[in-house]
């Protein structure tokens, strides 16, 4: 059923000689076998078709979570097959269960969930295994990355040490066998000098090279399974491409199967042979990439396949007035003070020049590092920064707080993260009203209420829900508590760092068409930090494009996407729209 | 630069126009919460009762006794519980009446406790709150002044008080909570660093709240969760820190008693009387008992994720 996958036999020049007998069922199938096993699997209903080497099988799958409140189901029966060195997508948005299914495959999920069903490897049923089984399965047959490289490595240990590790446990390999063997794993995985980074710790890496020491530590005992949870998610476009890549190309080399779990289906279409669509714990649709994205049979489907932002902006009136300028803003944060000596400065800003005129909205797009978020704070005077900064033609370089709380007003900011920016201790009510407290000390209870219910329904949110805490939210409706926060004062300007990043796509695309619903009614400035550029494009009608603090490229939105000069940015658009997996 | 609003969704706006919002489901403040969610916490609640009992007691109970905290009953030394003597816990070496003591000795020992945790919960989370928000050259200030008084031994500091102040039980108060609240500043100052680099921290400061504000009402109340943990232990520490002043001769004097002097009066009686060492025992342990479990109790009240 492998039908784009280039698989066979002769792909295996390290360990072919160790399993021999796992090839000879990869003899292409005939045609009518694969028509068969195609509409079978269109249809979700994986039957062993003869000849089909299936790694996985996954039979009505139940996960209920046993909580105190009652048994909250969480995978509600799927079933489906994985065959031996393809790529299957689980696909599926926030608490759609796709973590869960792969969490129950290597049987660590907690106490309270109660599984049922069947997961075969190779045959062997691992839902009736034994813990020692189990343990021996996990890293050795079955091997797992995850989405956070920076928390999954252990900090205090080289990542040499942990790599051998799993070889030690697994292979049994000891002393300089096992430090030879990490050497050509960190080699394989494409870290440079791996002779001096095998010494190095976790952090002493970048996010790209840490994703890849996970790898080098999961390909470590040759696995037939690798689960890869969200493993580009946290990482930048550019770098995301380059880890996919590896990842084709082990797979070609050692023949494993990848269980690839993804909230982006833009990945999706470029990586995977098969797609599974998930919902609600339910298997919605199944089959191959091609078939699902040119024809997808579910709504829901269709509609992560369009939720890609879509639409943009119209450039302002060229001579509307500037509401807000920069001139040659700094940052730099102090790394080391010693005692004695100069202080070790890192310039994260480094002489940005801006201007925002009234209705316009400025996206600035950028990597991680690329001091973006950096230059918003300090724009707002959340920061202290060099160079002069005008608004709506005041000064704001030399004000200090008090003489800024007026003006505080008339911008405000909505952060990326929609769990952190919401005090978890204060209600939805308070934390609306807490600016009208500030600015507005001369309403009563009530006058600050009826504001608050004003900005609720501009966000489109329930009234009745304002007595309510941030975390009986959902991230998207947090997302509009922040964005009521801000709009309860009327601002004019609008900071809006990456306020889409955190949410799902069919969500973020619900949220891009508040925003812009909101400017035109309000005529509101906003200046749009991002790395998506997909959203970007939707929303701004200028672009700035930022590396390492400096500008890299800046002009309207659509000529730069139609012909960006600058190499880098051109890259980004690359990795961002086409990446080329190989 | 105010605009008007012209919201397309029709039913609300309405309602605000009439001034009236529509009325949403009670639960407003986080304390009137917090006190909803206590009261479903059986344990907590139990607790609470049986405290309020035994402070109750030791505050009335020495007057309702047929006895005086030092009078001496010739009749009876070293009697065990007779009910018909009136001695219903028995009496001390000396004769005198071990209930009477019992409950005198509790208000020693809780106002002890009340206090110094007061002072300890109040100096301790604002001291550490500001030096860990303001941070840098303050944070430095501040920590280090903690350091030194950490230096100091507590016998010393206890000692120069007596000597400039005389002996006076106020002085065991003061003491104390002069030592009791470091730890609490170190706990507070470590949870709001943490805090303040959250978003909704910078958020309150782009809508321009003063420090002070910023200070009481978003980092205070998310760090509430260990503080109380820590006031639970505490409190024990004080009720055996007074115990060990008045051993060393510096605390409370006879004929006035605690908790801690008791116990260890009758650790020592403990063969031949050991009533003496169990009745202040159970008084001092049901009440960290009580405590922990409200203390626990609070926490999770004080939480709204625990709803």
């Amino acid at each position: 059923m492998t039908t784009s996958h280039s698989l066979s036999g002769t792909d295996h020049p390290v360990d072919g000689a160790s399993r021999p007998s796992e090839n000879a069922g990869n003899a292409p199938l005939s045609a009518g076998d694969q028509a068969r096993a195609d509409t079978l699997s269109r249809l979700g209903l994986e039957a062993e078709v003869p000849g089909t080497p299936s790694l996985m099988e996954i039979e009505d799958l139940r996960v209920d979570f046993q909580l105190p409140d009652g048994p909250v189901p969480a995978v509600k029966g799927i079933s489906f097959t994985l065959n031996k060195g393809e790529t299957l997508a689980l696909v599926g948005e926030s608490g759609s269960g796709k973590s869960v299914t792969s969490t129950a495959i290597l049987r660590l999920l907690p106490e309270l969930a109660e599984v049922q069903g069947t997961i075969r490897l190779r045959g062997e049923d691992l839902l009736t295994a034994s813990t020692r089984r189990m343990r021996e399965l996990r890293g050795n047959r079955i091997a797992t990355i995850f989405q956070e490289p920076m928390t999954s490595l252990n900090p205090l240990h080289r990542v040499g040490r942990q790599i051998i590790e799993v070889l030690s446990l697994h292979r049994d390999l000891k002393g300089r066998a096992a430090r030879n063997k990490a050497l050509e794993l960190l080699e394989q995985v494409g870290i440079p000098e791996p002779a001096r980074r095998i010494d190095s710790y976790p952090h002493e890496l970048s996010g790209g090279q840490r994703q890849r020491v996970m790898i080098a530590i999961a390909l470590a005992c040759e696995p037939d399974l690798l689960i890869a949870d969200e493993p580009t998610t946290a990482l930048d476009v550019t770098v995301q491409a380059q880890i996919l890549r590896l990842l084709k190309s082990l797979q070609k080399r050692y023949g494993m199967a990848i269980l690839f779990i993804t909230h982006d289906l833009g990945i999706v279409r470029h990586f995977a042979d098969r797609v599974c669509v998930m919902r609600y714990g339910e298997l919605l649709e199944s089959g191959t990439t091609h078939d699902v994205f040119d024809n997808p049979q579910h709504d829901y489907t269709r509609m992560l396949i369009d939720a890609e932002p879509s639409g943009e902006k119209a450039p302002v009136a060229s001579d509307a007035p500037v509401l807000l300028s920069a001139r040659d803003v700094r940052v730099s944060f102090t790394i080391k003070r010693p005692l004695f000596g100069p202080k070790v400065a890192f310039e994260a800003v480094r002489g940005i020049d801006l201007d925002v005129r009234r209705g316009q909205t400025i996206g600035i797009v950028g990597e991680s590092g690329s001091g973006k978020s950096t230059l918003g704070r300090a724009l707002l005077r959340l920061l202290k920064s060099k160079g002069q900064i005008n608004f709506d033609g005041i000064n704001l370089s030399p004000l200090d707080a008090a003489a800024l709380r007026p003006l505080r007003s008339r911008m405000q900011v909505v952060f990326q993260d929609p769990f952190g920016s919401l005090s978890p201790r204060l209600t939805v009510g308070e934390i609306i009203s807490e600016g009208l407290r500030v600015h507005h000390p001369e309403f009563n209870r009530a006058q600050r209420d009826a504001k608050v219910c004003e900005a609720l329904d501009e966000v489109s949110l329930d009234l009745s829900m304002r007595n309510r805490y941030p975390h009986e939210f959902s991230g998207g409706q947090r997302q509009r508590i922040a964005i009521a926060r801000a709009l309860v004062l009327k601002p004019e300007f609008l900071l809006l760092d990456e306020p889409t990043s955190a949410l799902d796509r069919s969500v973020q695309v619900t949220v891009i068409d508040l925003l812009r619903d909101l400017q035109a009614r309000h005529g509101l400035t906003y200046l749009f930090i991002s790395h998506d550029l997909a959203v970007v494009r939707a929303l701004s009608d200028h672009l700035i494009v930022m590396k390492d603090g400096e500008v890299v490229e800046s002009g309207s939105t659509r000529a730069i996407f139609e012909a960006p000069s600058e190499t880098y940015t051109r890259e980004l658009m690359q990795a961002a729209f086409a990446p080329d997996l190989g | 630069m105010s605009h008007t609003t012209p919201t397309p969704h029709g039913h609300a706006a309405a309602s605000i126009l009439d001034g009236k919002p529509p009325a949403a489901p009670a639960g407003d403040s986080l304390t009137r919460d917090a006190w909803r969610r206590l009261k479903q916490n059986r344990a907590a609640m139990c607790s609470l009762v049986v405290m309020a009992v035994i402070i109750l007691a030791c505050l009335v109970g020495p007057w309702l006794t047929p006895f005086e905290l030092d009078e001496v009953d010739w009749d009876a030394i070293g009697t065990g519980p007779d009910l018909a003597s009136g001695h219903v816990f028995g009496t001390d070496v000396n004769g005198r009446d071990l209930l009477t003591r019992t409950l005198h000795g509790g208000q020693i020992s809780l106002s002890v406790a009340l206090v110094a945790t007061f002072v300890s919960l109040v100096i301790g989370v604002l001291y550490g709150a500001i030096s860990g928000y303001f941070g840098g050259r303050a944070d430095n200030l501040m920590m280090r002044f903690v350091d030194i008084m950490y230096s100091l031994p507590f016998m010393f500091l206890v000692i120069l008080l007596m000597v400039v102040f005389g002996r006076n039980i106020f002085l065991i108060y003061a003491a104390i909570g002069a030592v009791e609240w470091l730890d609490m500043s170190r706990i507070v100052r470590g949870q709001v660093l943490a805090l303040k680099k959250r978003e909704f921290v910078e958020a309150a400061h782009a809508l321009g709240v003063r420090d002070l504000q910023v200070v009481t009402r978003h980092l205070i109340p998310n760090a509430l969760g260990p503080v109380i943990i820590y006031v639970t232990l505490t409190v024990p520490k004080v009720i055996l820190l007074e115990s060990f002043l008045s051993f060393l001769g510096l605390g409370v004097q006879e004929p006035l008693t605690s908790w801690g002097v008791l116990i260890s009066e009758g650790k020592d009686m403990m063969e031949t009387a050991p009533w003496m060492l169990l009745v202040p025992s159970i008084f001092l342990a049901a009440t960290l008992f009580c405590l922990n479990f409200l203390g626990d109790g609070l926490r999770d009240a004080l939480d709204p994720k625990t709803r």
